[in-house]
């Protein structure tokens, strides 16, 4: 018999200010639509079409066979750790301690939001150079400081500028999120570019959260890495992890770099609320380190080929768009439609079924811009070209 | 064409053969006749040598089809070593590939026809009376799993998920 129980409406508030503040992700919108619809391509997705290679997949069920199914270590295996390090340095010349400054996060998405309580206040200010990865500023938020957009555009092929971030900063400014190769602009900056936002950040004392986790997914260009740049190793922390070069985002699986102060402070939350990444996944990481450079760069060069696909077939279908320089994300302009962002990707959707992110998702920045990921089929790039030409011509000013 | 792009063209066209040359020119960030020049230039230096397709047979014709791997051992000859008698075996119309080996064997002989009887012929006429010929030892194919890099009987699908963020 089913139980009667008094109803008693809750009389003390039940959410927290910090859950209540924020909005969920903008992008889940078009992909609830998208979802209903037959034949739809979609450019929306935010991970690579590869799976993960084999090599790393039977390291995993290998360990799995052999019995690794305990914690590791809180800050990951020793091993992961050491193997990172090699990696690190070897690919971008960063030389990290792997006992002491080195953490395995679930993810970089743990990375990012450790980084952030383990050395933000709430009042404190965070600087996002936006259009950025929609988690950034919500973390801000939500561990109580105030994030603040600092949007690049298009007139600076989308890179940050020093004289923009210089306008943001108060005097409660304590760190700057930054992210190259960027997600959703594609824009990578190189070293002199980011030595001018090093001066910034050494001039108001500010940290750097630099998220690179696209760093091997540079296409023209080798990635530096923001530690490397002169006097900012001891002021940055370096976020970086397994998902899109490796092909391996569902394994959770990330690491954050920094000096040991904040990488203790980091390993106490983690520690507390994770105790450890996942165990199989670090065993596949650590094969993805040792033996996984070829697959990298075979995934690298179909990723380019694509790039420069999508960004001659949008530049011809009338949406004009910069050759974006790494991730795997085109950032067209729609002006040419007079449509803002948002109704384009809406329309071009409902009448092409052809899924892109809208811009503003990403931030104001974004404006005016739609992201489409070339993660997806030749064949399925060239129907959504098509399909895009086809609805730009039908709706050109 | 750089030497880069020359090699990204080819590592593309070995994978996508039939990809049209204006969809190639846009991967590549090149102009159209310019890849269509590289082409030509790698058709003429014999570095591409045809387009083809890997077939699942299995799939269009009732006929059978059989394949067998015949590992073929032979009296090297003098001053020409294995090149004479492989110049003899590859050009019989039912070999379809042939490599020299290092190992127990000399060299590996692949055969398709239409019948058993039709392989076995060929096995017992024309390559075991080859004067260079000491022995052979014939597998048939049983079933294909993965061939020229392609598994088959995959379907690949998309398993992305839709998820925010
Ligand atoms: C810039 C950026 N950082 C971090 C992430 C999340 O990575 P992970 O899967 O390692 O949590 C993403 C995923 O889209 C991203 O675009």
């Amino acid at each position: 018999m089913k139980q009667q129980t008094m109803q008693t409406t809750p009389k003390k508030k039940r959410l927290s200010r910090a859950a209540s503040s924020i909005e969920p992700s903008g992008i889940r919108r078009f992909f609830d639509l998208a979802a209903t619809m037959k034949d739809c391509i979609s450019l929306g997705v935010g991970e690579p079409d590869f799976v993960t290679p084999w090599n790393v997949r039977e390291a995993s069920m290998a360990s799995l066979e052999q019995g690794y199914t305990s914690y590791t270590s809180n800050a990951g295996m020793i091993e992961l750790r050491t193997a990172i390090g090699e990696y690190m340095l070897d690919r971008f010349g960063v030389d990290y301690d792997p006992e002491e400054e080195m953490i395995v996060t679930v993810g970089a998405s743990e990375a990012i939001d450790l980084a952030i309580r383990a050395t933000i206040d709430p009042g404190d200010e965070v600087l996002v150079a936006t259009p950025a990865f929609v988690s950034y500023e919500p973390l801000v938020t939500m561990s109580g400081a105030v994030p603040i957009p600092v949007p690049t555009d298009a007139s600076t092929d989308f890179k940050l500028t020093k004289e923009r971030l210089e306008a943001a900063i108060t005097d409660r400014s304590r760190a700057v999120i930054l992210s190259f190769p960027n997600n959703p602009t594609g824009a990578v900056m190189n070293d002199v570019e980011l030595q001018a936002i090093a001066e910034v950040a050494e001039a108001y004392d500010l940290l750097v959260f630099s998220d690179e986790i696209y760093a091997e997914l540079s296409y023209d260009t080798q990635h530096t890495a923001f530690s490397a740049l002169e006097r900012m190793r001891d002021r940055t922390v370096l976020i970086s992890g397994f998902s899109k070069a490796f092909a391996m985002t569902g394994w959770r699986l990330g690491f954050v770099c920094a000096p040991t102060d904040i990488t203790q402070a980091m390993l106490k939350i983690h520690q507390y609320s994770l105790m450890c990444a996942p165990t199989p996944a670090q065993h596949g990481a650590l094969e993805a380190l040792r033996n996984g450079r070829e697959i990298v760069e075979k995934m690298t060069n179909s990723y380019r080929a694509r790039r420069n696909y999508i960004v001659h077939a949008l530049n011809e279908a009338g949406l004009s768009c910069r050759f974006p320089g790494g991730s795997f994300y085109a950032f067209p302009s729609v002006e040419a439609t007079g449509m803002d962002d948002e109704t384009f990707a809406e329309q071009l959707l409902i009448e092409e079924k052809v899924a892109v992110v809208p811009g503003t998702v990403f931030g104001k920045g974004g404006e005016g811009h739609v992201r489409c990921s070339y993660a997806t089929s030749m064949d399925a790039l060239q129907t959504a070209t098509a399909r895009i030409e086809a609805f730009v011509q039908r709706h050109a000013q | 064409m750089t030497k880069d792009k020359e090699l990204e063209l080819i590592r593309i066209l070995e994978h996508h053969g039939r990809i049209e040359t204006d969809v190639l020119a846009k991967m590549l960030d090149e102009n159209e006749e310019d890849v269509k020049t590289g082409m030509k230039k790698l058709e003429d230096e014999k570095v591409i040598l045809s387009y083809g397709a890997i077939i699942d047979w299995n799939k269009v014709t009732t006929e059978d089809h059989i394949a067998a791997m015949i590992d073929v051992k032979v009296t090297p000859q003098r001053e020409v070593g294995f090149d004479e008698v492989a110049a003899r075996i590859q050009r019989f119309p039912e070999v379809t590939a042939l490599y020299l080996m290092s190992g127990t064997y000399d060299l590996s002989v692949m055969v398709e026809g239409q019948t058993m009887e039709g392989v076995a012929r060929f096995v017992s006429n024309k390559l075991s009376t080859l004067d260079a010929v000491l022995s052979t030892t014939t597998h048939f194919r049983l079933k294909k799993y993965k061939h020229d890099g392609v598994i088959f009987d995959q379907e690949e699908k998309d398993r992305r998920m839709v998820v925010s963020p």
